[in-house]
């Protein structure tokens, strides 16, 4: 496929859609109240648009608390799980059974124990993008090449240069696949958790949701859609970057683009 | 046939100066109760010895490799290397795998530097000795390259030198050259000769290329499986600093053809 095709394609299925769309408002297909068109989203969002942006301030403000404790506090759980095969084994169900249970049911549990309104909503984020990292990491930090481990074991190194200088950077694609896919949720995380937990003091888009859902603004709950849709892509685009600057010299998954 | 066993007296106290690496009556089980990898292995290797292990695949030679470097324990018998248990030394000897084994991560400078680096070598006794063998195998100008970036040969060249770094008194080398085509093994062979003619490390090469067994060592195993076991061992009286030619000479077929019959015999119980 070349570089024109990868382009005209997209936004060639895009403008069918949009036609659609226009068409199905224009001879009835569908109720405009719950469908409104692109130009009434994009004029709600205008609208709006101080609202949203403050919005989206707090929610990737939010989003992004929420992934760095993700990520860190995902890396520490997978050091942990990975230190011995005994420890796997005792906390390997517990970690399960958070990530099993859905976070609408932990929700009003944070909301009970969490006092600080953007301290829950970071809880949340956590809740919901921690698992990724803690199992690609430990996956990584348990299937170190045998042959570098005896490598290290010849040369005499210590447990804690064998961690250092091995099995870490070994782990580390591994670690950035997790992260990865915690840069999708966090976002979602964020949003989810304001929907259910936020104020009107500080609104994220998920707050800012219910309220226009409250008060029927149909166009502008399309427009939370659209930008939410765009905070996230940005989001996912920052933690691609920061993969792509660690991976790309050395490892071979295409130049360390998305495999 | 001027194979010869070399048996040493059985028991008695380790030999501390002689022998450089001495097996004594040794067995290996991997579990107990299963069938031994190595039964009853006694031989005594010396100072600047290349040491062929050539037999059927699961005979043990690896093992061998792995028992040498403290890798795995012995099970039964004695194993002295320099007059020590193998754990203690460790400092002593390098091992080069069938795979070239370097970090991903790190440049081909650094994967050289990484032995040292463990040991806590200052930065610039690492930058010293890494260029020095850098430029022994020949590979200064991809110094700051990663190892995707290398050929298959280069990689070997590299894992050579990272193993030479520490200036090891044995080498313990588990079919380095396995991998690659005829004619880099060849020239890989000759630069591993050419390099040992400063440092006159001693030796055990696993190989399943009797041609490569002969070319290389002054004394070839050739294994027996099940259990496994050193079947016979042959001098190889060329000369060292050998040259390319010498594959070329009616001698060195003739002992290659000698190995090749022993092999024979070791693949039928």
């Amino acid at each position: 496929m070349n570089r024109l095709t990868h382009f005209v394609l997209p936004l060639a299925m895009a403008g069918f859609l949009l036609g659609l769309w226009y068409a199905a408002l224009r001879w009835g297909w569908v109720n405009p109240v719950i469908l409104p068109a692109p130009d009434a989203i994009l004029s709600a969002i205008w609208e709006n648009r101080v609202d949203m942006f403050q919005a989206s301030g707090a929610t990737f403000m939010a989003a992004f608390l929420g992934f760095s404790a993700a990520v860190l506090g995902g890396f520490l759980i997978a050091m942990i799980l990975a230190s011995h095969r005994w420890i796997k084994t005792s906390l390997h169900p517990l970690v399960l059974t958070i990530q099993m249970t859905p976070i609408i049911i932990i929700t009003p549990i944070i909301g009970l124990w969490v006092e600080d309104a953007l301290f829950r909503i970071i809880t949340i984020t956590f809740l919901i993008s921690f698992f990724p990292v803690v199992a690609n990491t430990t996956l990584g930090l348990v299937s170190t090449e045998k042959n570098l481990l005896d490598l290290f074991s010849v040369y005499g190194a210590s447990k804690f240069q064998e961690i250092a200088f091995l099995r870490i950077p070994f782990a580390l694609p591994y670690f950035l696949t997790g992260m990865k896919i915690a840069g999708t949720l966090a976002p979602i995380g964020a949003i989810t958790g304001d929907f259910l937990l936020g104020t009107s003091r500080n609104p994220g888009l998920g707050f800012l949701l219910l309220t226009y859902l409250n008060s029927g603004q149909i166009p502008a709950m399309f427009g939370i859609a659209a930008v939410a849709c765009l905070l996230g892509f940005f989001f996912v685009a920052v933690v691609h970057f920061l993969n792509f600057s660690l991976l790309h010299a050395w490892h071979d998954s295409r130049e360390g683009v998305e495999q | 046939m001027d194979t010869t066993e070399r048996q040493l007296p059985m028991g008695g106290t380790p030999a501390t100066k002689d022998p450089l690496v001495q097996f004594e009556q040794l067995t290996k089980h991997y579990r107990s109760g299963q069938a031994p990898v190595l039964a009853d292995v006694s031989f005594s290797v010396y100072e600047g010895d290349f040491i062929g292990l050539i037999g059927p695949s699961g005979c043990g030679k690896s093992t061998m490799l792995k028992l040498i470097s403290g890798l795995t324990p012995v099970t039964d018998g004695h194993l002295w290397i320099d007059g020590k248990d193998p754990l203690s030394a460790r400092a002593e000897l390098a091992v080069v795998f069938q795979e070239a084994t370097l970090l991903p991560w790190l440049t081909v400078r650094q994967n050289v530097e990484l032995p040292l680096r463990l040991k806590g070598k200052a930065s610039s006794d690492r930058k010293e000795t890494a260029q020095r063998l850098l430029d022994l195998v020949r590979l200064s100008h991809v110094e700051d390259n990663y190892p995707r970036q290398l050929s298959g040969g280069m990689k070997m060249r590299s894992s050579i030198a990272r193993a030479l770094s520490l200036s090891p008194k044995i080498m313990l080398l588990d079919e380095p050259f396995g991998a690659l085509d005829e004619m880099t093994r060849d020239k890989l062979n000759e630069d591993l000769l050419q390099m040992r003619e400063e440092e006159k490390w001693t030796a055990f090469f696993v190989t399943h290329s009797v041609a490569e067994a002969v070319f290389l060592s002054n004394r070839i195993a050739v294994f027996s499986s099940n259990p496994g076991r050193i079947a016979h061992w042959i001098d190889v009286d060329f000369p060292y600093p050998r040259q390319p030619l010498l594959r070329d000479s009616l001698e060195f077929h003739n002992k290659v053809c000698e190995v090749s019959q022993l092999l024979r015999g070791a693949h039928q119980p």
